[in-house]
């Protein structure tokens, strides 16, 4: 049983191949946030998954980058510590040092095999940015795809960079000289395999594309207090018409949630006069901004979500449904 | 005041206690600690994940509480994962991967393995020819990883190094450092499939010259049975895992170049599923040669007691990958 799935925003049934022909302008299931993607689960929830963006996929690399660099000088600084106390020779130092070749080649190639095995799916770093890896067509994220999608890595970034130090120490040395065009032949490999993302709406590298695997937002979310349930009270000391709890639309009813829940006292007071002139309400004796906005947000959520269960979802003040 | 209370509050609030309750036990099981849920823990998760995705459905057509949806939303994505995620234990999922995906998948890449096969082997033959007529392509075949056996070397030396049991040393270290190069070269050799297979075809052509020409380097001295041993001892195994390793990287490059009916995108993934493992077992195999190569062949200094075990091994790997079995459950 696995997910119905649109891996492709686009109604288009025509559209195919990496190369050339022209595609019809994709449609995009939310038309503000071009990552959001449908998400059919079994139960038939959509769950409007939203993709990793580039910006955070880089930011959590660099981040497992540094986990891997410090993991990879504390080996070397132990295993030197270790072979220095056998005297640097013996069948000891040389035990020491495969195990230190042993644990560094594991962390170069299966660091992030390791944990996106997991349940998480995902490396400390996209764990810190809320990311996870996740089949495209929403079945099961199975071990060769993981095996796949990081084993391109090699050719993505580690090849190159190696490459390249290599390169960089040999020239600092002065033994040999890198030649410029093989330095240059470097960057341009590295650039095009890791600007990949950016050429395509789904946001993969080449090692996802191969492993039929994305990577996708998966924050953990606390439940955060219902604004209108304390207001419920105050709401008897604020008694507005009909008229005066419709003056607004869902759109308006949101930025008022942020709002209240942001509690910045200087746009409180800004939004609170506008409301006011808005609904010709004139404030009592010691009316708290605050206090007024909530019972306005439950005012204003009751009357929309009456309507809602009649049909009527008014988008916005502009909207006459 | 209780005809006050909106209508979603009063939803929110019947179901608050269980969204929370889903979410504790997912976080224990995303921890990894799944085996610290209980039975009836884990027989819990799954109604209340369908809970959750239900109540996702209502909220999101009668309330208007962005933060409720969006915890909703969160909540039920996680829970999907969780309840549709891998299942199978790690110890299941192992003796499935030996018992039936790994050589499953192997034989279902025989075409690309022949053809990697080929590539090799015709490198090396030529490489032999060339060698042979004029023994200066050596150098420029070789190169860099003759260390010391080329043309110049006198026979004693040459023959030396077949039969050097280092001893003395520890040769655990020897053959750690034989995997974790051969295994980084064959994944950099995989991965190199991407672009339509061409410089997987020519670093397999690469490693074929450079056998060929020290198989005509040795034979030319009269060495040729006594390399052969020296070599296939690992070899069986490792060339093995290198021309799979290839196969693997043109199955990719193949899919990417001629998908077929499918789109470009789906047949890359597909094809790269299949041969992301092989590649797992690629690295198995590698390891295995590391040892017959690092403690085998040092320990062992008897030409037919070399050829037995690649023999032996050679035959275990295609008993294991091509005999017909039945169907794995």
């Amino acid at each position: 049983m696995t997910a119905t799935f649109n891996a492709k925003p686009s109604a288009s049934a025509g559209r195919r191949g990496l190369f050339g022909r022209r595609r019809p302008k994709p449609v995009y299931v939310d038309p503000q946030n071009h990552l959001v993607r449908e998400f059919v689960t079994p139960e038939g929830v959509d769950l409007r998954l939203q993709l990793g963006s580039a910006g955070e996929r880089a930011a959590a690399f660099v981040l497992d980058g540094v986990i891997i660099t410090v993991g990879f000088v504390i080996l070397l600084l132990s295993a030197a510590a270790a072979a220095s106390a056998m005297g640097f020779k013996g069948q000891g130092a040389e035990f020491v040092g495969a195990i230190e070749l042993m644990a560094a080649f594991f962390l170069r190639s299966f660091y992030f095999i390791f944990f996106e095995l997991r349940p998480a799916a995902a490396t400390p770093g996209k764990m810190a940015l809320g990311l996870r890896v996740a089949a495209r067509d929403g079945g099961r994220l199975t071990s060769e795809a993981i095996f796949t999608r990081n084993a391109l890595r090699e050719i993505e970034v580690f090849m190159p960079a190696t490459l390249l130090l290599l390169g960089w120490l040999m020239s600092m040395t002065g033994a040999e000289a890198v030649d410029g065009w093989t330095v240059l032949a470097g960057i341009v490999w590295t650039g095009i395999f890791l600007l990949f993302p950016l050429f395509n709406r789904d946001r993969l590298r080449v090692g996802d594309l191969l492993a039929g695997t994305w990577v996708v937002k998966a924050p953990r979310r606390t439940l955060a207090v219902d604004l209108a349930s304390d207001a419920s009270e105050r709401l008897a000391r604020f008694a507005f018409t009909p008229d005066q709890a419709a003056a607004y639309g869902v759109k308006e009813l949101q930025v008022l949630e942020d709002v209240l829940r942001r509690r910045d006292p200087r746009t409180l007071a800004a939004v609170a006069q506008r409301i006011r002139r808005k609904i010709d309400w004139t404030a009592g004796p010691g009316e708290h901004d605050a206090d007024f906005l909530a019972a306005y947000y439950a005012a204003l959520r009751g009357r929309l979500e009456n309507r809602l269960l009649f049909g009527h979802r008014r988008k916005d003040k502009f909207d006459k449904a | 005041m209780k005809d006050l209370q909106l209508k979603s509050h009063r939803f929110r609030a019947e179901r608050e206690g269980d969204w929370r309750r889903l979410e504790t036990l997912l976080g224990k099981g995303e921890r990894g600690r799944a085996r610290s849920l209980t039975d009836e823990e884990l027989l819990q998760i799954p109604v209340l994940y369908r809970a959750a995705a239900s109540s996702l459905s209502v909220a999101r057509a009668t309330s208007l509480d962005a933060s409720l949806i969006a915890y909703l939303e969160s909540l039920t994505t996680r829970g999907y994962f969780f309840v549709y995620g891998p299942r199978t234990k790690f110890t299941q999922r192992l003796t499935k991967f030996f018992r039936h995906d790994w050589p499953a998948a192997v034989s279902g890449l025989w075409r690309e393995t022949a053809i990697s096969a080929a590539i090799f082997i015709i490198a090396a033959a030529a490489a032999y020819f060339l060698v042979t007529r004029d023994n200066a392509w050596y150098d420029s075949m070789v190169g860099g990883m003759a260390q010391g056996r080329d043309f110049a070397a006198s026979t004693a030396s040459l023959k030396k190094v077949l039969y050097d049991n280092d001893s003395g040393h520890f040769l655990g270290g020897f053959a750690v450092f034989l995997f974790t190069h051969n295994a980084q070269v064959s994944i950099l050799c995989f991965a190199l499939g991407f672009a339509f297979g061409v410089p997987t075809a020519l670093f397999m052509a690469e490693q074929g010259l450079v056998l060929g020409a020290m198989i005509a380097l040795y034979a030319s001295r009269g060495l040729g049975w006594q390399l052969g041993g020296w070599l296939m001892i690992h070899g069986a195994t490792e060339l093995f895992a290198c021309i799979l390793a290839g196969a693997a990287g043109f199955r990719i490059g193949l899919a990417v170049a001629f998908p077929g009916d499918k789109t470009r995108l789906d047949a890359a993934s597909e094809a790269g599923r299949h041969a992301g493992v092989v590649m797992i077992g690629v690295v198995v195999m590698l390891i295995v040669a590391g040892l017959l190569e690092g403690i085998g062949r040092q320990t062992i200094l008897i030409d037919w007691a070399r050829y037995a075990i690649a023999g032996v091994t050679l035959t275990l790997w295609l008993g294991f990958f091509y005999l017909p079995r039945r169907e794995a459950r």
